[in-house]
C-alpha cells in the first residue's frame, strides 16, 4: 500500500522533477536477461511476464506463423510433463499463465497468489515450461490443425481480409507485411520449432518485468529461476528495410453488408523522437474517442459508421500509421473520400490552438488512468524493458506532452503521412 | 428517518472507524436518497483514479415488441446534449478532464461510466446528473444516430455469423419471454423507430428511483455522498411502470435452429433453462451450476478442453458457460467448432456425453478443489481493477440482489460438493429444456457448398 501511495502522489507532482519518482528497479540477472521490477505490496498477489525478440518478425518466408506458433507450443509439454499436467499444475494453485506472440515480442506471463506456496509454484512451472519445453509431435500435429482451421475461418471474415491485405499492401516484403497462411502452417516441422525456440528463447534477448507483493531479494531469486537455463541462444537474422508502401487502392469483393476500409503507412519506430508529436496530434485526428475529426466528421455529423479511428503503433522497425472503419457497402466511397479530405486537411493546416489544448488536457489529465493498476504497470514495464526506453520514461511523460507545438505536429505530419501515398484496401463492394 | 439515521451511522462508523474499514479489501458504503437514487460508494486509494458510474435499471428486457432496440439508442442518445450541456459537449468535457468515458446496454439494464483522475469527481457527478434529468432529446439528432446504431447492428450482428447464430438461438429459445429479442433490436425496428419512441423511453425509465450510482476509488465516502445529494437530490421519482411477470412457458421438447452464413466452420450452440440466483442464502442449485461450469471448462486442463479437443479431438474450439446472475431468466450452454472431419451432429453428441459422463460418475476431489483454487485466487485478483469491481457490484444490484451478499455467494460456491455438481448434470440437461442452434457456412462467393454428411437435422 505505501509504494503505491507514495509512487503516485510523487507522479501527480512531478512534471520535470530530477529524479525517476517511478520506483522501477532494473538489473540483469545472471544469465544476461534484463529485469524490471515494481514492489507492490497493496494486494497479496505477483504478475510475472518475461518476453523474448522472438515475435513473427523473423518468421521464414514460406513458414509464416512459426513464432506463434512457438509460442502456443510452449506450456504443452515440457520435461516431466504432460499439457494436462502443467494445465492442472497452474489451475490447482490458482495461478493464471498465459501465453503472447506479436510481430516483436513473445514471451508468457503468469498472476499468482504472492502467498509462498502459491509463489514457488507458480514460479517453478513457469521456469519448467520456459526451459525445458518438449513440443510433442502430436500435440503440434492437432495445433497446426487447429491454426489451419481458425485462418480458414479468418479468410472468410471482411476484417481480416482486409488486415491481410492491408498489411502486405503496407510492408511487401518486409515481415510485417507477412500473414500465415494455410501453406505455410502446414509447412512447419517440429525440428523448426525446436530450432526457432533454440534460436530465439534465449536469456540475452530476454527482458523479465514483474509486480507485486514480493521484495526486491525474491524478485532476484524469481528472475533467476526463470532465466537461467534457456537455451543459449543465436543472433536474430537481419531483416530488409521497411519501403514504401503500395498506394494502389486494393478493393475486395465481400457478401457482408459493410465495408471494412483500412487507409494507412509504416511510419515509427519506438522510441523516435517524432513520437510525441505524432501521438498527440493523432488524438486531434482519430485517437480522441468520441471527440476526433474523424469520429465528427464521419459519426457524429453523417452517421456513416459506428467505429472509425486512427492510431500509430510503433515497434521495433517502422510500426503502422492506420485509419480503419466500416461502413455500409453503398456508402463507403462517401466515407473514403470524406476520411481522405479530413487526412488531407489535418496534414496540410494541423491542429488549431483550441484542438492542442483539448489534446493535452486528455493525455496529461488521464496520465493517472494509464499507471493505476498493476497489470497496466506491468504492460509499460515490459514495453519500457523490451523496447529499451528510459527508466523515467514514464515520469517524463506529461512534460513530453506538454512540449508538443503545433509546428511540430504539422511538420512531422508533414514528414511522415503522405496522404497521396498511402496504402488503401476497401473489402466488401464489387469491383 | 430511519434510512436517515442509518445514513448518519454509516457515515460515523465510515469516518471514526476509519483505520478498520481502509484495511477491509471489501468494506463498502451504501445509501438511498429520499428520492430513490441508491449510492454505493468503496474507498481504493492504490491510485488517484476513480471509476464513476450510473446504472439504470431499464434493458432490452423492459421494451417491447416493435421498439426493441430502443434502450441502447436511448445510450446513444444520452451523449447528445440537454438544456445546458449542447450535443458533442458531454464528451468533450471529460476528454478534458482526462477521463474516458463510455455506456453499454445490456437485456437487464443500461449503464454509464467514467474512469478519471479523482479531483474530477464532481465533474462528472455534475454532467452525468444532468443526463439523467435534462436530456434535450430532438429528432434531427435521432436521424443521425440511428443510421450509427444500424452499422453498429450490421458490424456487430449480421456480418458476425456467430453472433447472428446466438440472435436466432434465443429467439427460439425465448419465445414469451423478451429475452427473445436482440439488445441492439431487430433491423426493421430500427428502421422504424422514431424520436418519440426514444423520448418515451427516456421519460418513462430514467429516474433516479430507477438507478444506482456507484463510485469506486481514490475518494472520501462522505465527500460522495454529499456531491451526491447536491446533485441528485432536488430530482423527483418516477412512477414506474408496473414490470409484469413474462414468464417463459416451460418448455417441453427439444427445439432446433438453423442458419446459414458466410464462414468456414460449422459451429454448435446447446443452451438449456437452468435456474438463476434469486436467493444467496437459500439458494443452492446456481452455485452448483457454477462450479459444473467449472469443471467443464474452468481452465486449460478442464474436462472439454482435455477430452474434446486434445484427446478425442473432435473439437477446434469448445467451451461451457452459465452465469447466474439477470433480472430474466437464465442458461447453461455448451459450444464448439467440430474439428476438421467432424460434424456439428458428432460435437453435439460429445458435449452431451460430457456432461452425461458427470451425471454417472461424478466429479473427482480433485478437480472440485481446483475449480475452488479458481474463485479462490479471483478474489484477490479482482482488486487490482476498480472498474471491475464496479461492474461487479453493480450487476448484483441490477439483478435484485444486494452487492453486500457477493463475498457471501462466494463462500457458498466453495461450500459446493462433488454429489451436488453430480445432481446438477443429472436434474438439467434433459432434451425437453434443450434448444440447439447450429450455423451451416457458406462460401464468400454466396454459392452453398456440399453439406458434409450428417449436418441434417431433424
Amino acid at each position: 500500500m505505501k509504494t503505491f501511495r507514495m509512487l503516485f502522489a510523487a507522479v501527480a507532482l512531478l512534471a520535470g522533477a530530477a529524479h525517476a519518482a517511478l520506483p522501477i528497479q532494473t538489473w540483469t540477472a545472471k544469465s544476461g536477461a534484463k529485469v524490471l521490477f515494481v514492489e507492490s505490496r497493496s494486494i497479496p498477489m505477483l504478475d510475472i511476464n518475461i518476453d523474448f525478440d522472438a515475435g513473427s518478425r523473423y518468421d521464414p518466408v514460406a513458414k509464416s506463423g512459426l513464432a506463434s506458433m512457438v509460442n502456443g507450443m510452449v506450456g504443452l509439454g515440457a520435461q516431466g510433463l504432460t499439457e494436462e499436467a502443467i494445465a492442472n499444475g497452474f489451475a490447482d494453485i490458482g495461478a493464471q499463465p498465459s501465453g503472447h506472440a506479436d510481430s516483436d515480442r513473445a514471451g508468457a506471463a503468469v498472476r499468482t497468489l504472492s502467498s509462498a506456496a502459491e509463489r514457488e509454484a507458480a514460479v517453478a512451472l513457469l521456469a519448467t515450461i520456459l526451459q525445458t519445453p518438449t513440443f510433442p509431435e502430436e500435440v503440434l500435429s492437432r495445433e497446426k490443425g487447429r491454426s489451419i482451421a481458425a485462418l480458414k475461418e479468418a479468410e472468410t471474415k471482411p476484417e481480416a481480409i482486409a488486415s491481410k491485405a492491408f498489411s502486405r499492401a503496407m510492408y511487401g516484403k518486409h515481415p510485417y507485411g507477412a500473414s500465415p497462411t494455410v501453406e505455410s502452417v502446414g509447412a512447419i516441422t517440429r525440428a523448426d520449432i525446436e530450432a526457432f525456440y533454440r534460436a530465439n528463447y534465449g536469456a540475452g534477448r530476454a527482458v523479465v518485468t514483474m509486480i507485486g507483493d514480493i521484495s526486491r531479494a525474491e524478485a532476484e531469486a524469481i528472475a533467476e529461476r526463470v532465466t537461467a537455463n534457456l537455451p543459449t541462444g543465436s543472433p536474430p537474422p537481419a531483416l530488409p528495410a521497411v519501403g514504401s508502401p503500395d498506394s494502389k487502392i486494393q478493393r475486395i469483393a465481400h457478401p457482408a453488408s459493410q465495408a471494412h476500409i483500412l487507409v494507412g503507412a509504416p511510419t515509427l519506430k519506438r522510441g523516435d523522437p517524432d513520437y510525441f508529436p505524432l501521438m498527440v496530434g493523432n488524438y486531434v485526428l482519430g485517437g480522441g474517442g468520441f471527440v476526433s475529426r474523424l469520429m465528427a466528421e464521419v459519426r457524429e455529423k453523417r452517421g456513416l459508421a459506428y467505429s472509425v479511428y486512427s492510431y500509430f503503433m510503433p515497434l521495433k522497425d517502422e510500426g503502422p500509421f492506420q485509419i480503419g472503419l466500416q461502413t455500409k457497402k453503398e456508402q463507403s466511397a462517401e466515407a473514403l473520400n470524406i476520411v481522405r479530405s479530413v487526412l488531407a486537411d489535418y496534414v496540410a493546416k494541423g491542429p488549431t490552438p483550441a484542438e492542442l489544448k483539448a489534446a493535452k488536457d486528455n493525455l496529461v489529465g488521464g496520465f493517472a488512468l494509464r499507471i493505476d493498476n498493476n497489470r497496466k504497470l506491468l504492460e509499460n514495464l515490459a514495453v519500457i524493458g523490451f523496447y529499451n526506453m528510459p527508466l523515467d520514461y514514464l515520469d517524463t511523460w506529461t512534460a513530453n506532452v506538454e512540449r508538443v507545438t503545433a509546428a511540430q505536429i504539422k511538420a512531422d505530419f508533414a514528414k511522415r503521412v503522405k496522404p497521396d501515398a498511402l496504402a488503401s484496401v476497401v473489402v466488401g463492394p464489387a469491383q | 428517518m430511519t434510512r436517515l439515521l442509518q445514513v448518519l451511522a454509516s457515515l460515523a462508523a465510515m469516518l471514526f472507524g476509519a483505520g478498520a474499514l481502509a484495511a477491509e479489501p471489501t468494506g463498502t458504503f451504501e445509501t438511498t436518497l429520499p428520492n430513490g437514487l441508491k449510492i454505493i460508494v468503496k474507498e481504493d486509494h492504490r491510485a488517484p483514479t476513480i471509476a464513476h458510474m450510473v446504472w439504470y435499471r431499464a434493458g432490452s428486457m423492459d421494451e417491447f415488441n416493435g421498439t426493441t432496440g430502443v434502450a441502447h439508442l436511448l445510450e446513444h442518445m444520452m451523449f447528445k446534449g440537454t438544456r445546458s450541456v449542447p450535443t458533442g459537449e458531454f464528451s468533450k468535457r471529460v476528454a478534458a478532464a482526462g477521463g474516458r468515458e463510455n455506456a453499454f446496454t445490456n437485456r437487464d439494464y443500461t449503464a454509464y461510466f467514467q474512469q478519471i483522475h479523482k479531483s474530477k469527481l464532481e465533474l462528472v457527478m455534475k454532467l452525468e446528473s444532468d443526463r439523467m434529468n435534462n436530456l434535450n432529446l430532438t429528432d434531427v439528432e435521432f436521424a443521425k444516430e440511428i443510421k450509427v446504431v444500424m452499422e453498429e447492428r450490421r458490424l456487430r450482428t449480421d456480418d458476425q455469423p456467430r453472433a447472428k447464430l446466438y440472435e436466432a438461438h434465443q429467439a427460439a429459445a425465448y419465445t414469451a419471454n423478451p429475452y427473445h429479442h436482440p439488445i441492439i433490436g431487430w433491423m426493421r425496428d430500427l428502421e422504424t423507430m422514431t424520436g418519440a419512441d426514444a423520448r418515451k423511453w427516456y421519460s418513462t425509465w430514467y429516474a433516479p428511483n430507477n438507478a444506482v450510482l456507484i463510485v469506486i476509488g481514490d475518494v472520501k465516502t462522505a465527500e460522495v455522498v454529499a456531491l451526491a445529494k447536491k446533485y441528485y437530490g432536488g430530482f423527483k421519482p418516477k412512477v414506474l411502470p408496473a414490470r409484469k411477470a413474462q414468464d417463459e412457458p416451460e418448455q417441453t421438447g427439444i427445439r432446433r435452429v438453423n442458419i446459414k452464413a458466410p464462414a468456414e466452420l460449422p459451429f454448435v450452440m446447446l443452451g438449456w433453462h437452468v435456474p438463476k440466483l434469486t436467493d444467496v442464502e437459500k439458494d443452492s442449485d446456481p452455485y452448483a451450476l457454477e462450479v459444473l461450469a467449472g469443471v467443464l471448462d474452468g481452465h486449460e486442463g478442464a474436462r472439454i478442453t482435455k477430452n474434446l479437443i486434445r484427446e478425442q479431438q473432435i473439437a477446434h474450439e469448445a467451451g461451457a458457460g452459465y452465469d447466474d446472475t439477470s433480472r430474466g431468466p437464465t442458461m447453461f450452454f455448451l459450444e464448439g467448432t467440430p474439428a476438421n472431419g467432424k460434424t456439428v451432429v458428432e460435437l453435439e453428441a460429445a458435449l452431451r456425453a460430457e456432461v452425461k459422463k458427470i451425471a454417472d460418475s461424478g466429479v473427482s476431489e480433485a478437480e472440485l478443489k481446483r475449480v475452488k483454487a479458481q474463485v479462490i485466487a479471483a478474489q484477490v485478483y479482482k482488486r487490482d481493477s476498480i472498474f471491475g469491481q464496479a461492474m461487479e457490484i453493480a450487476q448484483y444490484e441490477m439483478v435484485g440482489l444486494s452487492h453486500k451478499q457477493i463475498d457471501r455467494a462466494l463462500e457458498k460456491l466453495k461450500n459446493v460438493t462433488a454429489a451436488q455438481v453430480q445432481a446438477m448434470a443429472q436434474k438439467y440437461f434433459g432434451d425437453d429444456t434443450l434448444t440447439v442452434a447450429t450455423l451451416t457456412p457458406l462460401p464468400i462467393s454466396g454459392k452453398p457448398k456440399e453439406p458434409p454428411k450428417g449436418l441434417r437435422h431433424d
